[in-house]
C-alpha cells in the first residue's frame, strides 16, 4: 500500500469512528434539541483549535456477546483546545454511542484527558451525556467511576475542572460533577439523580417526573448542585467561556488580566442605591455593578440561596470575588443554604489566588426551628472556616448592618481581613438597637410609668450610641469609615499594596472543616 | 428564567413582605423554599410512624391489643432489609392503619396507642 491508500485508509477508519451512533442516533439527539458531542467541543472551544485523542479507541466489553461490537470511540471524545486563546483539556459523552454508557476504555479515555490537564496544569472540562454505568462492563464500570472521581478529587484546588450536564447524569455518575468547581446545566436538557423516578415509583411508589426530581432548576435553585442555569445549550457555552476568561490556569497564577474599565457610574450610582434606614432593601448586585469595572458581574448561583450574592468581577483589570449579604431576599440573612454557597466561593477564590471583596449588610442569622434542625451551627461555621483559612488579599465594606455573629462571620478584621473599610451608614453592634436595648435596660422599661415611651426612648439612646461604624473604629476593628462613591478607590489601593501578599499558616496535612 | 421576571416585577411594584428578627422588621423578598417549609411538629410518643419509606410485610397486633415495651408490633421491609418495628412503651393499641403488603412513605403514621 501506497501513502496515498494508507491516509484514504486512515481517512476512512476517522469517518467510521466520527459517526458516533450513526445518523439515526444523532437525529434523535438533534430531535430533543441537544447536539451532538462533537458540536457541543466545537461550539465551545475557538474554531479550529480542537484535536481529538483516541478516537480509535475500542471498548473493553467481553461478556454478553459485547466482544462482537463495535463502539466508535467507545462513547466519548476526548482532546485539547483553546478558549478564547486559553488552553483548556475537554471531554464529551457521546449519547449516540450505546447511551454514552461508561465502561472502562470510555473511563479509560476521560482518565487520560484528565491527567494530561494536571500535567498540562490546565483547566478541564466535562460535558456530561451518559445513561450511566455500562451494564455488561460489570465492575469495570464501577472502577471506571471511581478512578474519574479520585482524579476529580487530586485535581480540586489545583486546575479549574469544569462540569457540563447536557443530557442525562445519574446514579454514581454524578459525583464526577460534584467533585468539580463548577457545574453547567440547561433547561429540559439537563438530568441529575442518584436515584431515578422508576426507582422512586417502584420502592416507594411515589410518582414524580425527572425534570421536577433532577431536572436544571431543581439544581440550580433548591439543592444548589448547579452553578449556572441557561435556557439553551448556546446560552451554557457563553457562560462557560465567560467564566474561564475570569479564572486562573491553575492554581500557581493569577487569572490574566484585563484592561481596566470604570464602572457604568450614570446607570449605578452608588449615592443612590442604598435607603439609609437599615430595614428597607436594595440589590446588592448594583452596589457591586457601581464598584467594578464595566460594571460587569457575573454572578453564580444566581437562583440558589438568593440572600447572599457570589460572583467574578475585575477591579483595575484585575479578577476578584465578590460575597456580598443580599437584603434584597430575606433581608440578606446567613443561613444553611447561604452559607454554604459563601464557604465553597471563599475557598475557590482562596485556591486560585483570587482577592475577596465582602460587602456586608446583615441582620445576622435567620431564626426557626428549621435552621436549627438543618444543622445552621455546622453549615454557618464553614463561613468562619473559610475566611479564616483564605490567605489571597481579603476586602471587607461594611455598607450597613453588622449585628453579632454575622458581623464576625462576614470577614471581618477578627477573622483577618486584610482592609476593612465601614460607610457612614454602618452599624456595628452586638445586635440590632431593638433587640439590644429590650435587653440592656429591661428593667428600666418594665419599671417606667409608660414602658412603651421609655422603650422608644432607650432604642433611640442605643442607636445615637452604639448603631454607628465609631465605635469599631475606635477600637480599630475598622480601619477607615469613608464616603460610599470612595469604595472603589479603597479596594483599587488596597489590591495594590496587598499584590505581594505571603501570609504563613501553620504546617498541617489538611484542616478538618465543618463539612 | 421565569422567576427571575417575577422577582424584577416584584421589585418594580416594591410588593416587599416583612422579615421580623431580633424585633426588628425589614422588608424585604421571602425565597420559595422559606414560604414551602413545613411547620415544626413535636414528636408524639404514641403515634409510631414510618422512619423509612418500605412495605409492611408482617403485622403481629391489632385494635385494643395490649403490649408492652419491646414488643414487636410489625415489619417495615426497606432497601432489602427487614426492620422489626418495636414498641417503645406498655399501652394499648387505638389504631393499626396500614396493611400487609401496603407500601408507606416515611413518616406515615402506622399505629397508634391509646
Amino acid at each position: 500500500m501506497g501513502l496515498k491508500q494508507k491516509t484514504a485508509d486512515l481517512k476512512k477508519r476517522m469517518r467510521e469512528a466520527i459517526k458516533g451512533g450513526g445518523s439515526e442516533a444523532i437525529e434523535k439527539q438533534k430531535a430533543i434539541g441537544k447536539k451532538t458531542a462533537r458540536e457541543r467541543i466545537l461550539s465551545i472551544l475557538d474554531t479550529k483549535s480542537f484535536h481529538e485523542y483516541d478516537l480509535f479507541v475500542e471498548h473493553a466489553g467481553r461478556d454478553f456477546d459485547m466482544d462482537k461490537k463495535y463502539l466508535p470511540g467507545d462513547g466519548v471524545v476526548t482532546g485539547t483546545g483553546n478558549i478564547s486563546g486559553y488552553p483548556v483539556c475537554i471531554y464529551a459523552q457521546d449519547f449516540t454511542v450505546a447511551g454514552g454508557s461508561l465502561g472502562w476504555a470510555h473511563a479509560g479515555k476521560i482518565i487520560k484527558i484528565m491527567d494530561h490537564a494536571m500535567k498540562l496544569k490546565i483547566p478541564i472540562i466535562g460535558i456530561n451525556d451518559s445513561g450511566g454505568a455500562r451494564i455488561q462492563e460489570g465492575v469495570n464500570a464501577l472502577a471506571g467511576y471511581g478512578e474519574i472521581f479520585y482524579r476529580n478529587t487530586q485535581a480540586s484546588g489545583v486546575i479549574p475542572q469544569i462540569s457540563v450536564i447536557l443530557g442525562p447524569c445519574a446514579g454514581g455518575a454524578v459525583y464526577s460533577p460534584a467533585l468539580t468547581d463548577f457545574v453547567f446545566v440547561v433547561e429540559n436538557v439537563s438530568k441529575m439523580f442518584i436515584t431515578g423516578p422508576e426507582v422512586i415509583k417502584t420502592v416507594l411508589g411515589e410518582d414524580i417526573s425527572m425534570e421536577e426530581l433532577g431536572g436544571a432548576r431543581v439544581h440550580a435553585e433548591i439543592t444548589g448542585s448547579a452553578h449556572f442555569f441557561a435556557e439553551s445549550e448556546e446560552e451554557c457555552f457563553d457562560q462557560i467561556k465567560q467564566l474561564i476568561s475570569f479564572i486562573p490556569w491553575n492554581n500557581d497564577k493569577k487569572a490574566d488580566p484585563f484592561p481596566k474599565k470604570p464602572p457604568k457610574a450614570r446607570q449605578f450610582n452608588i449615592d443612590e442605591i442604598i435607603p439609609a434606614d437599615p430595614r428597607q432593601p436594595y440589590d446588592v448586585r448594583d452596589v457591586i455593578k457601581s464598584i467594578c469595572d464595566d460594571s460587569e458581574f457575573l454572578e453564580i448561583q444566581e437562583l440558589f440561596a438568593a440572600n447572599l450574592i457570589i460572583g467574578f468581577a475585575r477591579i483595575s483589570g484585575q479578577t476578584v470575588g465578590f460575597v456580598a449579604n443580599q437584603p434584597l431576599v430575606l433581608a440578606g440573612v446567613l443561613d444553611v443554604d447561604s452559607s454554604d454557597k459563601a464557604a465553597r466561593f471563599i475557598r475557590y477564590c482562596d485556591a486560585f489566588n483570587i482577592p475577596l471583596v465582602t460587602l456586608v449588610d446583615l441582620p445576622g442569622y435567620l431564626p426557626g426551628i428549621d435552621q436549627e434542625h438543618a444543622g445552621v451551627i455546622r453549615h454557618g461555621a464553614k463561613v468562619l472556616y473559610a475566611y479564616s483559612e483564605a490567605t489571597v488579599p481579603k476586602i471587607t465594606v461594611i455598607m450597613r448592618k453588622a449585628y453579632g455573629g454575622g458581623y464576625i462571620a462576614m470577614c471581618s478584621h477578627h477573622l483577618r481581613a486584610d482592609f476593612v473599610c465601614a460607610w457612614p451608614t454602618a452599624e456595628i453592634a452586638v445586635m440590632g438597637p431593638e433587640g439590644a436595648a429590650n435587653i440592656i435596660f429591661r428593667n428600666e422599661i418594665k419599671n417606667s410609668e409608660n414602658p412603651e415611651e421609655m422603650r422608644k426612648q432607650k432604642i433611640k439612646e442605643y442607636k445615637v450610641k452604639f448603631a454607628n461604624p465609631y465605635v469599631a473604629a475606635a477600637y480599630g476593628y475598622v480601619d477607615a469609615v469613608i464616603e460610599p462613591k470612595e469604595t472603589r478607590n479603597f479596594i483599587v489601593h488596597a489590591l495594590e499594596v496587598s499584590s505581594l501578599k505571603l501570609e504563613v499558616t501553620p504546617r498541617k496535612k489538611h484542616g478538618i472543616p465543618p463539612f | 428564567m421565569a422567576d427571575i421576571k417575577d422577582l424584577q416585577q416584584d421589585i418594580k411594584k416594591e410588593q416587599y413582605k416583612s422579615l421580623l428578627i431580633e424585633n426588628i422588621k425589614y422588608r424585604t423578598f421571602l425565597t420559595k423554599k422559606y414560604q414551602d417549609k413545613k411547620p415544626y411538629t413535636p414528636k408524639d410518643i404514641k403515634k409510631i410512624t414510618a422512619f423509612i419509606p418500605g412495605t409492611i410485610t408482617n403485622i403481629y397486633i391489632a385494635p385494643k391489643k395490649k403490649v408492652k415495651a419491646g414488643d414487636k408490633l410489625l415489619v417495615l421491609e426497606a432497601m432489602k432489609m427487614r426492620n422489626d418495628i418495636i414498641s417503645p412503651i406498655d399501652g394499648t393499641i387505638k389504631g393499626v392503619f396500614v396493611k400487609e403488603g401496603e407500601k408507606v412513605t416515611k413518616e406515615k403514621i402506622l399505629i397508634e396507642f391509646n
